[in-house]
């Protein structure tokens, strides 16, 4: 068997009292396109915010390809290939749809501060290769018109789909989307999952979805895992997850 | 005709340090309240080395030395303090940096060998309109290219949010670090030109008072504005000048005048003139207000 790229072992996250995540393992493999759904209140930002290293984990660790992202930063973590986006979207505002898709390729830079300060060539040429390389990518996602637009003037949708440009100019092997669906119409939802099997044919990355919308989750995760306080109460394919007595009383309780 | 030459000089100077707070608190979203802490730490630290240390060479290699020992006596300070305190959030930087420029005036006042509370006295001229003139145009150019570079990037968007920033493989504390220091640097750079410009220092020059002046420049032009940075220290540094022709006394009308200044503006436009924009970016980019 191969290392799974990313290898959840036995995690928990206390915040005080209250443990938001309790004892959850999973793996995911390369390519693979899993969702992660449960009540409102289950722990499931908070399980991306520990695999982003936004948290570290009270107990248990993540492994991405082998390696242990314990201890390591936020910052870090993407440097090693994991990507995400937020359940409030969290573009930055006031810069250009095209400066936010250039942040993101932070990592990735190779001239030095120097190089910046006095226009070097080692900088023009990096700078225009990076420009070129967020229009194109801007163009996949129908923003390259939109590039000189103020991000907070973007229109609801189209802040969504910037955001997971923006995660995708990190180059990432695992992209988290957090709610993406959240406040999109059918239409809207439907041309959002046609995006989301384009990403991961275009990009070959694996994608962990958090979402609500079912008909958005059982349509195209392969796997899905199941959170309930806390707890990974199920896992397993689309109809495998629909018919567990476990599951349906998580959402039929959380509705009550 | 000497009087004019005095406010042209004070407006170049003015004009470096607002620009190095707007490194800290209008790229980097840091709010710092001790601005002028660096002033003086650079202003003093170079005075020493005129007054004491003075090599017997052409002036303008030891006004080159001076600026160089400001600035990095200044971008100490900015280290020492910024450990500790830029891991914590708004308020409490803020609190703690008004602190340190306080501590370090009580110091200064009780140091007999700068002056203490009389002032330090005989500081070589060295500066001149040149220098005073070149360093701002230097800061100004490095602040506009570091903002189209990707570490100004990276700076900026700490500003804009931070766990997107983070997200994004920002460092945040090492950039966080790197605005202070530089900021805190380059106001020490300012601190020099004044003390071998007017030959003088008092430690009420670097007063709290001056630390919100400053701020209310970069505040007035908006933050992470350089075209802004440069006008809101034009505005008022020539503004008491031309008070004072007016006949008020002046020290008690400018802080009246600048919180008058604060409050119209923050109803009326509270990112400052130019917003985070430049003054010929408006036109490439769509929709700024
Ligand atoms: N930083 C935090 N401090 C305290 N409690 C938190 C924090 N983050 C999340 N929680 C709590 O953890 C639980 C799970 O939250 P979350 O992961 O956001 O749920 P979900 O995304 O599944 O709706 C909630 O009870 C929430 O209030
Ligand atoms: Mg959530």
């Amino acid at each position: 068997m191969t290392t799974p790229l990313l290898d959840i072992q036995n995690v928990t996250m206390k915040f005080g009292g209250l443990t938001a995540v309790r004892d959850v393992s999973f793996t995911v493999q390369k390519k693979d396109l899993v969702a992660v759904i449960g009540p409102n209140g289950a722990g499931k930002t908070t399980l991306f915010n520990m695999i982003t290293g936004i948290y570290e984990p009270t107990i248990g660790s993540v492994v991405l390809d082998g390696l242990p992202l314990n201890k390591k930063m936020a910052s870090e973590i993407t440097d090693l290939g994991i990507a995400r986006t937020f359940q409030n979207i969290r573009l930055f505002n006031n810069l250009s749809v095209l400066d936010n898709i250039k942040i993101a390729r932070h990592t990735r830079i190779k001239y030095s501060f120097f190089d910046g300060i006095f226009k070097t060539k080692k900088y023009r040429a990096e700078e225009k290769m990076i420009e070129e390389e967020s229009i194109k990518l801007l163009a996949l996602f129908n923003l390259d018109s939109k590039k000189d637009l103020l991000a907070k003037n973007l229109p609801y949708g189209a802040q969504r789909k910037l955001e997971m440009a923006r995660a995708l100019a990190t180059k990432p092997k695992l992209l988290l989307l957090d709610e993406p669906a959240a406040g999109m119409n059918p239409t809207e939802t439907k041309e959002l999952s046609e995006l989301i099997h384009f990403i991961r044919e275009e990009f070959q990355i694996a994608v962990i979805l958090i979402e609500h919308d079912m008909r958005l989750v059982m349509e195209i995760a392969e796997k899905i895992f199941v959170l309930d306080y806390g707890n990974l109460i199920a896992s397993g394919s689309a109809k495998d997850v629909q018919n567990n007595p476990k599951v349906v009383e998580a959402y039929l309780g959380a509705e009550i | 005709m000497d009087y004019y030459l005095q406010i042209l000089t004070n407006v170049g100077i003015f004009i470096t340090l607002t620009l190095s707070l707007n490194l800290i608190n209008g790229y980097c979203g840091q709010f710092s309240l001790g601005h002028a802490g660096f002033w003086g730490v650079g202003a003093y630290a170079s005075a020493v080395y005129g007054v004491y240390f003075a090599l017997p060479i052409d002036p303008a290699l030891n006004m080159a030395i001076a600026l160089s020992i400001g600035f990095v006596a200044a971008a100490l300070c900015g280290l020492l303090i910024g450990i500790p305190c830029l891991r914590l959030k708004g308020d409490y930087l803020a609190i703690a940096t008004i602190g340190f420029s306080e501590i370090l005036r009580i110091i200064i006042m009780n140091t007999e060998s700068i002056g203490g509370p009389r002032g330090f006295t005989n500081i070589p001229r060295w500066s001149n309109s040149w220098w005073v003139w070149g360093i701002a145009l230097a800061v100004t150019l490095f602040m506009l290219n570091l903002k189209r570079s990707a570490h100004g990037r990276a700076i900026i968007s700490i500003r804009e949010d931070e766990i997107a920033a983070e997200t994004m493989g920002v460092n945040l504390f090492r950039y966080k670090l790197f605005s202070f220091i530089v900021g805190a640097g380059i106001a020490g750079m300012a601190g020099s030109l004044v003390a071998h410009d007017q030959q003088f220092l008092h430690p009420n020059n670097f007063s709290f008072m001056w630390s919100v002046c400053i701020l209310v420049m970069v505040i007035l032009g908006g933050q992470g504005s350089v075209s802004g940075s440069i006008v809101g220290a034009v505005i008022l540094t020539i503004l008491p000048e031309i008070l004072k022709l007016i006949g008020s006394n002046v020290s008690t009308w400018r802080v009246s005048i600048y919180a008058a200044l604060m409050i119209i503006l923050m109803l009326t436009r509270p990112q400052g003139i130019f917003g985070p924009h430049e003054l010929f970016e408006k036109k490439r980019l769509k929709g700024v207000a």
